[in-house]
């Protein structure tokens, strides 16, 4: 064939010719445009729509975004310069609110020499969290840590810390992320001692009343290895220990050491308390302490013992069932009424628990799910092993489960964020409501509609777009290596 | 336990009860049920010691004595003089009117946003993705205030409606007027009226129950015609149209049954300083129900979205290849698929909305907690009957709700080996 061919025909080409540029409108910005905004009759209108809805929006608020005054010490002042500076009739962003108040957003009324105690708290927050959020990379991690060690210093710089606090803070947080560089088993164990170090931190007092209460869980893991051949008896011994320990001996201990060596840092009382430190502390300490219950739960609801499914059960469906708004109530009229008489205790801690009860329950149905999604062969594989029921959940499904589920806990905190707004309800200092209604109430701010809810509002966008991004890069990340 | 023929089981012993398997498991749960009933009982027995230092009884009498406040909004006929049940009731009404109307039109915003993301058109997916991501990560709270404010303080009061040259002007075509006190939207007025049945103080209008019957009517005829043309389908192979069959039958009645009573839309008009002959909606519910929706219809874009992307594209090439028409090819594959993945998060979703109505405490509006958990509860001051009664009504609105989730769930589950 292709050798009459080559007789036959006449012209053979041998090479190709250069490809034409294609026409003007195929190319560049205006193919873009073609393809992406006016394709058909219904883009386009969707198009025109589309520019309409933003000349709107645009066009209502960029002049008052635009007439915006950042120096001046009140909305009297403010208006007075934007009459002055863009005619009459012009209407303006009072910027200078968020200039002049942004402490009580961020702080409530915490002692502001004291605003560095908060500020290493949430510092040391990420280092805590560096080994478990961001397992996954080694240089992620790093970059985390070194970003929150050089923020929390220079913003306790910026704030006014004393020297010799800056240089134990500089000292500490260096030493931690040493441990965590070289030795990272024992890193966890920091991790573990850190929500004593943040309560210390954010109410200050002796520091021997967290060692206490952090000496009771080291009792009862000692009780609990000493006796761990007697298996689960061990272990109810272990929580008597350090239920003894708590409640009798702990208070005498930590007056006697602290007569002996005090170790104090002013105290802040928890109506001092308030903005987004309150909320951030709610929100952590809250997600904190639901996650141990939350796994609990899951298990207890996954249980092939009907009696302890029943109860997880009832507890889960409660809880989902009523709004959490019901349940602060509960929490600042009725827990009183539960406890024994003459117990009252603080409000922040009330909440805290009531929280904590709701983001159990949320969290035991998201750890469920990564339960359920395990795949069935890790469960006989375990059992094949010979391996008994704790510890198989221990070493085989729990880490497996729980990896998986750390999108779906970090979009529960983020849920559960937005919802400390609502303690403004019983009587705490929100950020959102309760700070601006605070700062509205001043002779000063009267009027201030917006300024407020757009700096609140952006901060909390800031946090949880950011906290959602990260559970998507999770995701990403953790697809590789199941299915 | 299997009985195995010559196996000798051994005799019980008491430490079996804790070494061995079989019984171990009646052991724990025999001490799961004792500590938590041991710590229920320390509970009531606080909770009864507390309630005794007080002075206080457990009772639930004061639902049935005179309640003595007024409550702004109310669907059913209500005056201060009437019980606290009635109130409590009143307040239900709200919450449900409340949470009813938002799941609609969040489902509505939902979807609309959910599709237009996923449009080819840059800018508006570009618009519909700000939109979610800002509505989703920002508390509900704020933007239950921010809208409040909105009403509050950028909407002109009622007399600016006033005049032969209003400074304010209605929207949509005069038939909606909104300002800084209340939104007056339009009514339903007849000019045949046929007359009401009486219930007690409420009256259900005959035109209400002649419309339900039509509509049921219709929807039972279309069941029958739908299986007649599979009937047809299955042995002929070609499938009789049925559609204008479906919509006559719906939409002729209801036209015929218009015309009959002369329903029209009454607009509101300015008489005096307010609004008169419209619902003047008072804008606590107006702002309420708007948050909830953007808030909510954020979320649902998302759910939405996620069951589109779910059904992938072979399934409609395929159905395409089958020879489907493409109104079959949505109701017979994509539809069932995506809704398969759509439905479960979408009615946590109406859950999370009828517990967020309870924020109604921030503007005021007086839902279930605002009258049962709020008036009630400060003038009684019987808060843990209060609380009980309140937790409980939630509680089973929730478990109703997720109870008809289930059963849906379980008809569309996939047919699995």
């Amino acid at each position: 064939m292709s050798d009459t061919h080559a007789q036959t025909v006449s012209f053979v080409r041998d090479s190709m010719l250069p490809p034409e540029p294609p026409p003007a409108a195929q190319a560049g910005a205006i193919r873009w445009l073609r393809e992406n905004l006016f394709s058909g009759p219904l883009n386009i209108l969707l198009t025109l729509v589309g520019f309409g809805v933003l000349w709107l929006v645009a066009s209502t608020i960029w002049p008052w975004l635009s007439h915006s005054v950042w120096n001046a010490g009140s909305m009297a002042e403010c208006r007075k310069i934007i009459a002055a500076t863009w005619g009459p009739d012009a209407s303006g962003a009072c910027l200078a609110l968020i200039k002049n108040r942004w402490n009580q957003f961020v702080f409530g009324f915490y002692p502001s020499a004291l605003y560095w105690r908060p500020v290493l708290a949430f510092g040391m927050l990420f280092l805590a969290l560096a080994p478990v959020l961001f397992s996954e990379s080694r240089s992620a991690s790093r970059r985390v840590m070194a970003l929150a060690v050089v923020l929390t210093f220079v913003i306790a710089q910026i704030l006014g810390a004393p020297g010799m606090a800056l240089v134990l803070m500089a000292l500490a947080m260096l030493a931690w992320v040493a441990l965590i560089e070289l030795r990272p088993g024992w890193a966890l164990l920091a991790s573990c001692l850190y929500p004593f170090v943040a309560v210390w931190l954010l109410w200050g007092g002796s520091l021997w009343s967290p060692a206490m209460a952090l000496a009771g869980f080291v009792i009862g893991y000692l009780v609990w290895r000493a006796l761990s051949r007697l298996g689960m008896l061990a272990f109810a011994l272990a929580v008597l220990a350090a239920a003894v320990w708590w409640l009798l001996l702990s208070g005498w201990v930590a007056q006697a050491l602290a007569a002996a060596l005090p170790l104090r840092l002013q105290p802040v009382s928890s109506d001092q308390f308030g903005g987004f430190v309150l909320s951030i502390t709610i929100g952590v300490s809250g997600i904190a302490m639901s996650l141990p219950l939350g796994v609990i739960l899951a298990l207890a609801r996954r249980s092939d013992l009907p009696v302890v499914k029943m109860f997880a059960v009832m507890f889960i469906e409660f809880i989902r069932g009523v709004p959490l708004i019901t349940l602060l109530f509960v929490a600042s009229l009725l827990l009183n009424y539960f406890l024994p008489p003459g117990t009252n205790f603080d409000i922040i801690l009330r909440v805290i628990i009531m929280v904590t009860l709701f983001a159990s329950a949320y969290m035991a149905e998201v750890i469920r799910g990564g339960l359920a999604a395990l795949p069935k062969g890790q469960y006989e594989a375990a059992d094949a092993l010979g391996l008994d029921y704790w510890k198989a959940q221990r070493l085989i499904i729990l880490p497996q489960a729980l990896k998986i589920s750390i999108p779906g806990i970090v979009s529960t905190f983020i849920g559960m964020f937005k919802d400390t707004t609502l303690v403004v309800f019983v009587g705490l200092f929100d950020p959102l409501k309760a700070m601006a209604d605070t700062i509205r109430a001043s002779f000063e701010w009267k009027g201030a509609y917006w300024e407020p809810y757009i700096f609140v509002g952006s901060i909390f966008f800031i946090l949880c777009f950011g906290m959602s991004r990260y559970s998507m890069y999770l995701e990403r990340r953790l697809k590789r290596d199941h299915r | 336990m299997v009985d195995y023929p010559g196996v000798v089981k051994p005799p019980f012993r008491l430490s079996m009860l804790v070494y061995d398997r079989r019984y171990r498991s009646l052991t724990i749960q025999a001490v799961v049920f004792i500590l938590v009933m041991l710590v229920a009982g320390w509970l009531v027995d606080n909770t009864l010691r507390n309630l005794a230092i007080m002075g206080k009884t457990f009772s639930f009498d004061f639902l049935f004595r005179r309640a003595g406040y007024d409550i702004p909004q109310q669907l059913i006929p209500y005056n201060s003089d009437d019980t606290h049940l009635r109130a409590l009731v009143v307040g239900l009404l709200n919450t449900l009117q409340v949470s009813i109307l938002g799941c609609i039109s969040a489902t509505v915003l939902g979807v609309v946003v959910g599709v237009l993301r996923l449009s080819s058109n840059w800018l508006i997916a570009r618009l519909m993705t700000v939109y979610v991501e800002v509505f989703r990560n920002i508390p509900l709270l704020l933007w239950i205030l921010v809208i409040l404010a909105i009403f509050t303080e950028i909407m002109p009061p009622p007399n600016a409606y006033r005049g032969d040259n209003p400074q304010a002007g209605m929207l949509f075509f005069d038939l909606i007027a909104p300002t800084n006190r209340y939104t007056a939207i339009p009514t339903l007025g007849m000019t045949n009226p046929p007359g009401t049945i009486a219930l007690g103080r409420e009256g259900i209008s005959w035109a209400f129950v002649a419309y339900a019957v039509a509509i049921i009517a219709a929807l039972t005829i279309r069941y029958f015609v739908l299986r007649r043309a599979k009937r047809l389908q299955d042995e002929t192979g070609r499938r009789p149209t049925t559609w204008w069959i479906n919509l006559a039958i719906l939409l002729v009645p209801l036209a015929l049954l218009t015309w009959h009573f002369g329903l029209h839309l009454i607009a509101p008009v300015m008489r005096g300083f307010n609004f008169v002959g419209g619902i003047n909606l008072s804008n606590s519910f107006v702002v309420l129900w708007l948050a909830l929706t953007l808030y909510t219809g954020a979320f649902i874009a998302e759910i939405v979205r996620a069951g589109i992307l779910s059904v992938s594209r072979g399934q409609s090439e395929a159905a395409a290849a089958l020879g489907l028409r493409p109104g079959r090819t949505m109701s017979l594959v994509i539809l069932p698929q995506a809704l398969r993945v759509i439905i479960p998060p979408l009615i946590s979703q109406y859950l999370n909305l009828t517990k967020n109505s309870s924020l109604a405490i921030a503007v005021g509006f007086m839902d279930l907690r605002g009258t049962l958990g709020g008036t009630t509860l400060n003038q009684t001051g019987r808060e843990m009957e209060c609380m009980v009664l309140l937790m409980g009504i939630y509680l089973l609105l929730s478990l109703l709700i997720s109870g008809g989730m289930n059963i849906f769930n379980s008809r569309v589950k996939l047919k699995e080996r």
